[in-house]
This record gives structure tokens, sequence and C-alpha cells, in this order.
């Protein structure tokens, strides 16, 4: 190691450190400064007194995403970022590769629209109940049954390791989303389940206030996060929490330490699927209709992919992957705008599509490969994480 | 005696490796378990801490049948293996690690003390405790390794192939603080490839021959039996 990435190391630390060393009301209040400034990013008037200068085009500053709604897009960052705070607790944590985390998402979210839509099955064919139950009361509903799926999953799968864990869970996502396409007397197959339910609450003029404006939602959930990040955080400090570090870095010496390895395993299985599906049904009270399109792979690929691009195991990581790997195809999509980028180039005759809109994946895609090269621990790493990693590295190829 | 083992068999898959083994280890004892490459040592410590399954036969642990309680409840009941390969937290600190041995224990004040006695045993570790684990040397994680399997405060310490991959000077060093600790209070089964050291250094021992003990007494008979000698100890 050369002298000079071993001071970019030691500078970095520094930033961490020194902020945990500055006295605790000074910490306090610019944790609430900032998360003031996080309610207020969906609102123009935030970037709009500011001051910076309103660049050329339509939009706001730079980073207000004028290809779509720019609180629609934070709303769906914010179920993301709970997304990867869910697959953090269970990879980041636990080390268990789940490939098929958004099954629980589904799961979730299909509890919320079997409940609170007048045209559900339930209702109108099989007559469980009168009408349908309001969002609030399907949301413990649509945790625990995520819960249950995953430990149902975990019981007789928790026992394999590594690869195998891997297809099992990557087949359960698979499985949920062909059942939800091809299942008919209930989830109601490809036509989907229309009018969910939204979370309650009106304004004092009587409309209600989870609508069509997404900025309540991101609101909402916005709110959850932080919920959900104060009890991660007490549960990573736990002696759980060091079960799960001792699992991950070698599940046999862990067992001979006594740790009851399955267990823990899977309590880290079903807090995650729990959150997933948390996730799910705050979805499902803003999309109006559940299908099984939404369920795709691709889905819980993006999942992985934020987890590992913000850092395994670090809160802060798995928030900032879910935030980017939302946001990024969506700025990429209004950056053309700002920056006045070509949309359409001609080769040979041959017009060929080059707008940041059509290329964003690719472009993201590019960016992931080049972050996972030059910073496999991901951009905000836990620090163990990351030790354990030069460990790994150390075993594959010996470096001086 | 501490721990009887009753014939026990074990497979992996299909292939027997354990054809009906029976030894025992007095309390307060060293015993050492010596043989070849694959000749099934290590097979028996996981067989004994419980990371696999016995096939049949029985494992006494004071008395009471072990071979159906689980790996992390028979660290409670008092028994606790060093891995091979020293299987170390490679992200946890050296304290972290030794932290980790003492998890099924919740008396406080009695913690730091073990830790303190594993720190004077280990001056090392001492030096290094800030240190994650993954970065130490490899004699230092052997000490780590046995470190922390003592802060469980077993009655049976098991050692598996402690002197493995570490220069001459430390191996003397490990089995220096192996007598030490057996001179404590702790009763030793360990498993090794360096006949030579284990002997010297064992009550008793047994010598292992492709799932099968062929030899058993002393650690000193053993160490002059010419068969042994030609097998283990390069002596013609």
């Amino acid at each position: 190691m050369t002298t000079e990435t071993v001071k970019k190391q030691r500078w970095k630390l520094n930033l961490r450190d020194r902020f945990q060393d500055l006295p605790l009301p000074a910490r306090i209040t610019a944790m609430a400064v900032f998360v003031v400034l996080l309610y207020l990013l969906p609102t123009k008037a935030f970037y709009e007194n500011l001051g910076f200068p309103i660049p050329m085009g339509s939009g706001y500053l730079p980073f207000y995403t004028t290809g779509s709604d720019m609180a629609g897009v934070l709303f769906q960052c914010g179920y993301y970022i709970l997304l990867a705070l869910g697959l953090n607790v269970v990879l980041g944590y636990a080390g268990l590769l789940d490939l098929g985390f958004f099954g629980f998402f589904a799961v979730g979210a299909y509890t919320v629209a079997l409940l609170t839509s007048p045209e559900s099955k339930l209702i109108t064919e099989y007559n469980w109940f009168e009408s349908p139950w309001p969002w609030l009361v399907t949301v413990p509903i649509a945790i625990a049954l995520a819960m249950l799926s995953g430990v149902l999953l975990g019981w007789p799968t928790l026992r394999l390791r590594g690869d195998y864990l891997a297809i099992v869970t990557l087949g359960f996502a698979e499985i949920i989303r062909i059942v939800a396409k091809n299942q008919d007397w209930i989830l109601n197959g490809d036509r989907g389940i229309p009018s969910v339910g939204h979370p309650p609450g009106t304004y004092s003029n009587g409309e209600a206030i989870f609508e069509l404006d997404f900025a309540p939602y991101y609101w909402l959930v916005l709110t959850v996060i932080i919920v959900v990040i104060f009890l991660i955080r007490n549960l990573a400090n736990s002696r759980v929490g060091r079960a799960w570090v001792a699992i991950r870095e070698d599940e046999d010496a862990a067992e001979l330490m006594g740790v009851p390895t399955f267990k823990f395993k899977l309590w880290a299985f079903a807090i995650g699927a729990a959150i997933g599906g948390l996730s799910g049904s705050l979805w499902a009270g803003q999309a109006n209709f559940v299908n099984s399109a939404t369920f795709s792979l691709e889905n819980s690929i993006l999942v992985l992919a934020a987890v590992l691009l913000g850092g395994a195991g670090s809160i802060g990581g798995a928030i900032l992957g879910g935030f980017l790997v939302i946001y990024l195809p969506e700025w990429l999509r209004s950056v053309g705008d700002v920056f006045g980028w070509p949309t359409q180039v001609t080769v040979g005759g041959i017009h060929i599509d080059v707008s940041p809109t059509s290329l964003r994946f690719v472009i993201f895609g590019a960016l992931l490969i080049v972050v996972m090269i030059y910073r496999p621990q991901g951009l905000w790493p836990n620090r163990r994480r990351a030790a354990e990693l030069k460990d790994r590295q150390k075993e594959v190829a010996p470096v001086e | 005696m501490l721990l009887e083992i009753d014939d026990i068999t074990l497979h992996y898959g299909r292939i027997q490796a354990l054809h009906g083994i029976s030894l025992h280890v007095n309390e307060g004892e060293v015993v050492a378990l010596i043989g070849a490459n694959g000749a099934g040592k290590s097979t028996i410590m996981r067989a004994i801490s419980g990371l696999r399954a016995v096939s049949s036969g029985a494992i006494r642990f004071q008395g009471e049948d072990i071979s159906k309680v689980r790996a992390d409840l028979r660290v409670a009941r008092g028994i606790c293996q060093a891995p091979e390969g020293r299987g170390v937290f490679p992200g946890m600190t050296v304290q972290e690690n030794l932290e980790m041995g003492a998890y099924i224990r919740r008396d406080h004040a009695a913690i730091a003390q073990d830790m303190e006695r594993v720190y004077g045993l280990f001056p090392r570790l001492l030096e290094r405790r800030k240190q994650a684990g993954g970065t130490l040397s490899g004699g230092e994680q052997q000490m780590l390794a046995v470190g922390r399997a003592l802060m469980a405060r077993p009655k049976l310490l098991l050692l598996d192939e402690p002197s493995m991959g570490l220069a001459p000077m430390i191996i003397q060093q490990i089995f220096t603080i192996i007598t030490e600790i057996n001179q404590q209070g702790t009763t030793v089964l360990l498993v090794e490839q360096n006949a030579q050291q284990a002997l010297s250094r064992a009550h008793r021992a047994y010598v292992l021959e492709t799932g099968n003990i062929v030899k058993e007494g002393t650690g000193a008979d053993l160490l002059h039996d010419p068969a042994v000698k030609a097998a283990y100890l390069g002596v013609a």
C-alpha cells in the first residue's frame, strides 16, 4: 500500500471520527437540520429559495429531475431505500445472499391490495368481509405475512450455504411472480387488483392527503425510514448483531463459540422480510393498482445492486445505494435537457438514439462496474466489512 | 471420566470417515490424537464439538450422552474448540474476537478477569488488541484462536492442529502455553501432525489410521514405540 492511499484513508476516517467526536448537542442539531432538508426535498420552493441559478431548459437545479415528477422519484427512492435496508440486514449483517428479496415486497403489496380494494375477490366472490379494510390496518398484517413467508422460506433453506441459498431465494421470487401472473381465483392474474386503498388523512378543506400528489407519500416513507433506521441500529449493536457478524465472518467458528446460528439466520431473514413487506405495503398504498408485472426479477437485482453499491453492512450505504439506483437513471433522463445533449446521431444513414433517457441504464450499468472495480467495499462501507473483504482478497490473490 | 467416546461412526455422504472410534479423556489430562492426513482426526473433533452429527455410537460428556445435542449447546456444557485453520473472525478486532469467545456467558466481571488471564498468557495479543483478526500473522491468529476458546471457560478444550503452518519457535511457544493452561485446570484434547511435540506434552495419546484407532498409550510410551517412530517421527 502506498503512503498516498494510507493518507487518503486516514483523511476519510478522520471525517467520520471528527463527526463522532463532536459534542452530542452539535451532532443532534446537525442531524436535525439534515432531516428537515430531507423533508423539504420535493418542494419547488426549496430549490428556488436556495438562490442557485436556474439552468437552461424547463427545470430547477441540475439535480432536480425534470423528466419526471421529483416527489414521485423521491417516493420511489424511499421504498427502494427501505428494501435496501431490509436486504442489508440479510446480506450485510448476516451475510446471506438473497437474490429474491423483491418477493417479500410482493407479499406485502398483494396483502394490502387484497384487503383494501373493493374489487378484491375476497369481497366480490368469497364474501370474507363486506367492505374493504382501511390501509393502515392492513400494514401490520402485510408485515406479519411477509415475515411469515420469510420464516417459511428460511426454515428449510437456511441450512444451505452460499450459492445454494442464492438459487433457492431466486426461485422463491420467481414463483411468487409467476403464481401471481397465472393464478386467477384470488389474485386475478394479469388483470391485477385495482382501486387499492390509500393511507388515511384529510386536509382541513376535506381533501384527502394521500391522492395524486406524491409529496405526502414521500414524507410518509421518509418517516418510516427514520423509524426503521433506529430499530436496525439498535439491533445491530445488540447481542443479535454481534452474532450476525460472527456468522457472516465464519459460520463454523460462530457455532463453536455457542452462537445458535440457525436461529439467528432465521431471525435475520424474518426481519429483512418484514421490512421488505413494509416497503411493499407502502408502495401499494400509493400505486392504486397491483399486478404481477411490478415484481420482475430485475427489481431484486436492483435492490442487491443498491446494497453492494452503497456498501454491505452499513446503514448509510444502504440508504445511499437505494437512493442512487433509482435517482441516477431518473436524473439522467432529464440531464439531456439541462446540458443540451444531442438526442440522436446519424452514422451511415442509421439514426442512433443517444439521448440520456434511452441510455440511462447503460450509463448506470457502466457506473456500477467502475465502482465495483475501484471501490469493491461500496461507496459508504462498513469498516469491519471492508476489513473482511481485504482478508478474502488476500486468500484469492496475495498482494505484497 | 470427563469425555467418553463409545464406538462412534461418521459418514460424509457415502464415505465412511470413522469406523467405530472409542476413546476417553480423564479430568485434568492432556490427550493427543496423532495420525496422517485424512486419518479422521479433525472429524473426531467435529463430532465432539457437534459440527458434524455421528451416524452411530455415543459421546458422553460428564456421564451424559451429548451426541444429539446442538453444537452451540455443547459450548454451554463446557466443550469449546479452537477450530482447524484458526477460524478467527477476520473483521473483528482481537478484543472483539475474545469477547465473542465469551458469547454464552453473562458474568461480566469474570469475563473481564478471564480477558486479563488470556492477555497474560499471550502478551502479543495485548499489543494487537485493537487490530483486526485478519491482519494478524499465522502464529498470532493461532494464539487468538486458543485464547478465544479459553474465554468460554471450557471444562474440555479441543485444539485442532494448533501447530499447523507455524515456525518451530512459535510451535514451541504454543505448546508451552497449552501445558500451562492444563496446569491451571483445563482438560485438553488435541489433534496434531507434529507428533514429537504432541507426544512429549501429552499424558496419553491415540494413534489414528484411516478412521480406526490402532494404538494407544502414554505419551512417553508411544514416543519410544518403534512403529510410531517410523511412521510419525521420521526415525528409522
